[in-house]
């Protein structure tokens, strides 16, 4: 291996999480430069096939995409990765396509042994066949007051609404259906939010200590994730032993179910009695100055450079 | 429930605990934190002011509007591709050349005396007469705003403006705490009877009013113009409350059906400060805007922005005199305003074929159209939807101070050709189209769809 590696950085992108991607990409990029790598931060387009190959000119040794979103997240970058045969950061098409769904995840969190919210996932032509009104009474007696929508694939909380009144509904769907097809309504689970990162450099998923979630409004949406000073959290997260342990044990549970590789952050509940419930899984997880990956790799005593220089060599060597 | 034992758990060795005195040999819960962190060790200190500055998930969408595949109907940038910049580009040469120990050092705080000169003969078309040393040229006219903003608003005081206005003007406002009082407006611009009984009712409420912030021309979103039979209205109520008029005009100069109207700043100079720019008329990106202001005005203002930035740019100052002196600028205005009129009549062309169900104001000038959605929708909500159907465009809401302004949004004809414009609409009218599916689905009363029924989903 070159003593300093090459490294292209994937951020932008046209999904709805386009500016966040950004952030993350700079941040990522600021980070290993620190810790010696060679960086370059591009967007994704026509030319990125050439860059990737170009002749006569090595290209970079890796490829890490920070592209959150559609494209970013649901397989499409990694299988053309795939097909020109880079070497890239973070976890294959498939494991990607489990993930970003929220209702597939769900199923496979499940058959993983994972609490899983009680959810359907319903496209929005659904309400039209059957009229909207006698669905949302079905899901408001099944799931009751609270509830959650939120798109079936999509990240940032972006789409996302916690229903309390009837008379919320429909709003919540259009508002929901604005972003994608298909959303998820799911039992409001109430408890402490935590988000457990696991990252693993060619020795197996390792969970970082949890960080836990307090946003000022009681709701982490897009404003408290992205907006210093709206959301105070603690990490590790102020849990028991017990409910630390499963904690860290739902999020490497999931790193294996999905198949993921190098880098996710499992998103989970803490219930009052201390039961852990999970979310979703991010394949590609923010990494801008306010995310929660990075909240966790200070706390576990590690800088950030060094560790994303560790995930770059292991994708170069093929681990992790 | 799932039985969580089903899965084989992970060892004790692939857990990293926290660095609060657990580690990995003592399963221990770690000590609670007293206080967690909020990432930013300043988030105390920062004034009141700066809790008004916050990104918000609508500011994120448009950072795709910059994406080649993306039709944006959202930005006000001006279209540069009709400069000369090869002359341009000369005549900045020979400046550097020939006066760069000028052009590149600090200058006055008022700016150059020949350039002040030069934008009493801009403004001359609004028949604005006045003495130039009553100007103040600014970094941009949006500088010359926050000065105007900072020397006469409190915190609590009212400033009144239009509904909708400029929402960078409501930023200023913002950011310094005053309390935004709109007054309708209509396809003649700001209706004077509504600025008397809201004039009114401010006084009698016991509120003090610093300013009436106007946008007179082809205003920004709403796309009227003040009607000449309103000026001296608007004018006489505002001098009869005792209220400074703020006229901003970026886009005098650039009507599409014959000379501009007198500008209100001619009809009061002692009630009105006239804030100008060459950002549509020449360029944003030399930032060289100004104010028209009384004489006392204009002493507070040269002191706020000596404070503020000690000087504005001499280069970007002698760079617009520069450009004045040996260009026929008026000649340039000329062909901006042919290329905005023609984007401008193939906005309405196609939104008339194409959403016939949204009605619009028809711009005389400047680069706006305001588009009022069927009842039920929201612009802002409607957004995401646009973005996945690669057109952006502005929520109307960002243009009020308060919760108003759901059903409509500002189309920029501004920057994309006639074709791309078009094709923006053509995107547009889906989206709204399929927001309008979602609602009627969504709507009480609305029953499943039945095939061939008509009127399925009432609103």
């Amino acid at each position: 291996m070159r003593d300093v590696p090459s490294v292209l950085i994937l951020a932008g992108g046209l999904s709805h999480e386009r500016e966040i991607s950004l952030r993350s990409g700079s941040r990522v990029a600021c980070a290993l430069t620190d810790s010696g790598c060679r960086v370059r931060v591009r967007d994704i387009d026509a030319e990125l096939w050439d860059v990737l190959g170009e002749p006569g000119e090595p290209g970079p040794q890796v490829v890490w995409p920070l592209l959150h979103g559609s494209s970013g997240e649901d397989g499409a970058i990694r299988d053309v990765l795939e097909l020109g045969g880079s070497r890239y950061v973070g976890s294959g098409p498939e494991a990607c396509r489990l993930a970003w769904d929220k209702s597939i995840a769900k199923s496979v969190a499940r058959r993983a042994g994972l609490r899983v919210p009680d959810a359907v996932a319903l496209p929005h032509g659904v309400f039209r066949e059957l009229g909207a009104q006698t669905v949302l009474t079905a899901l408001v007696r099944r799931f009751g007051l609270p509830l959650v929508i939120k798109p079936a694939r999509g990240g940032s909380a972006l789409g996302v609404t916690v229903v309390h009144r009837v008379g919320e509904l429909s709003r919540a769907m259009v508002s929901c259906y604005s972003y994608g097809e298909v959303a998820v309504v799911e039992r409001w689970v109430e408890g402490v939010e935590v988000a457990v990162s696991v990252v693993d450099t060619g020795s197996g998923p390792v969970a970082l200590p949890p960080v836990e979630i307090v946003a000022d409004d009681g709701i982490y949406g897009y404003d408290a994730r992205y907006n210093a000073g709206m959301t105070e959290f603690f990490c590790p997260a102020r849990l028991t032993r017990d409910s630390g342990a499963e904690v860290a044990s739902a999020g490497i549970t999931a790193h294996r179910a999905f198949g993921l590789r190098h880098l996710s952050r499992s998103d989970l509940i803490v219930d009052r009695r201390g039961a852990v419930w999970f979310l979703e899984v991010n394949v590609a997880p923010g990494m801008t100055e306010t995310s929660l990956f990075p909240q966790s790799v200070d706390a576990s005593d590690q800088d950030t450079g060094p560790l994303y220089r560790r995930l770059v060599e292991a994708a170069i060597q093929g681990a992790g | 429930m799932p039985d969580p034992t089903r899965t084989s758990l992970p060892t004790i060795d692939e857990i990293s605990l926290g660095t609060s005195g657990a580690g990995p040999s003592d399963l221990q819960a770690p000590p609670a934190l007293a206080r967690g962190s909020r990432l930013d060790p300043w988030v105390e200190a920062y004034s009141d002011r700066a809790g008004q500055l916050t990104t918000s998930a609508i500011r994120a969408l448009f950072a795709v509007a910059s994406r080649p595949e993306v039709v944006s109907l959202a930005g006000g940038m001006p279209d540069l591709s009709v400069l000369p910049l090869d002359l341009v580009g000369q005549t900045l040469g020979r400046l550097v050349a020939e006066r760069g120990t000028t052009a590149l050092q600090y200058g006055p705080g008022q700016a150059d005396p020949v350039l002040r000169e030069q934008i009493l003969q801009v403004m001359r078309p609004l028949q604005v007469e006045a003495d130039a040393d009553r100007i103040v040229v600014t970094t941009g006219s949006q500088q010359a705003l926050d000065l105007i903003t900072r020397i006469f608003v409190d915190p609590g005081d009212v400033v009144v403006a239009e509904a909708p206005s400029y929402v960078g003007a409501l930023g200023v406002f913002r950011s310094f705490q005053a309390d935004v009082v709109h007054v309708p407006l209509d396809h003649d611009g700001l209706v004077p009877e509504e600025l008397e009984r809201t004039l009114t009712r401010l006084r009698a409420d016991g509120r003090t009013v610093k300013f009436l912030y106007t946008v007179p021309n082809h205003h920004n979103p709403a796309g009227v113009t003040l009607s000449a039979d309103r000026r001296p209205q608007v004018v006489d109520i505002a001098r009869k409350h005792g209220v400074l008029v703020v006229e901003d005009d970026p886009y005098g100069l650039l009507g599409f059906d014959g000379p501009p109207l007198p500008a209100l700043q001619s009809l009061d100079p002692a009630g009105v400060v006239h804030l100008g720019s060459f950002s549509k008329t020449f360029s944003p990106g030399v930032r060289v805007g100004w104010a028209l202001a009384p004489r006392a005005v204009r002493d507070k203002l040269v002191l706020a922005l000596e404070s503020a930035i000690l000087c504005p740019s001499s280069f970007s100052q002698m760079a617009v005199s520069a450009y004045l002196s040996e260009h026929d600028w008026a000649g340039q205005i000329d062909s901006f305003r042919s290329m905005y009129r023609r984007r401008r009549d193939a906005t309405l062309q196609a939104l008339a074929e194409l959403v016939p169900q949204a009605s619009w104001t028809c711009p005389a000038g400047g680069f706006y159209v305001w588009l009022t959605l069927p009842e039920g929708l929201d612009a802002q909500a409607m957004l995401p939807r646009a973005v996945t159907r690669r057109v952006a465009y502005v929520p109307g809401s960002g243009f009020y101070a308060d919760d108003r302004g759901h059903r409509h949004l500002r189309i920029s004809y501004c920057f994309p050709s006639p074709e791309r414009i078009r094709e923006g609409v053509r995107r547009l009218a889906g989206v709204i189209e399929s927001e309008q599916e979602m609602l009627d689905t969504f709507s009480p009363g609305s029953g499943p769809s039945r095939s061939g029924g008509p009127g399925s989903g009432g609103r």
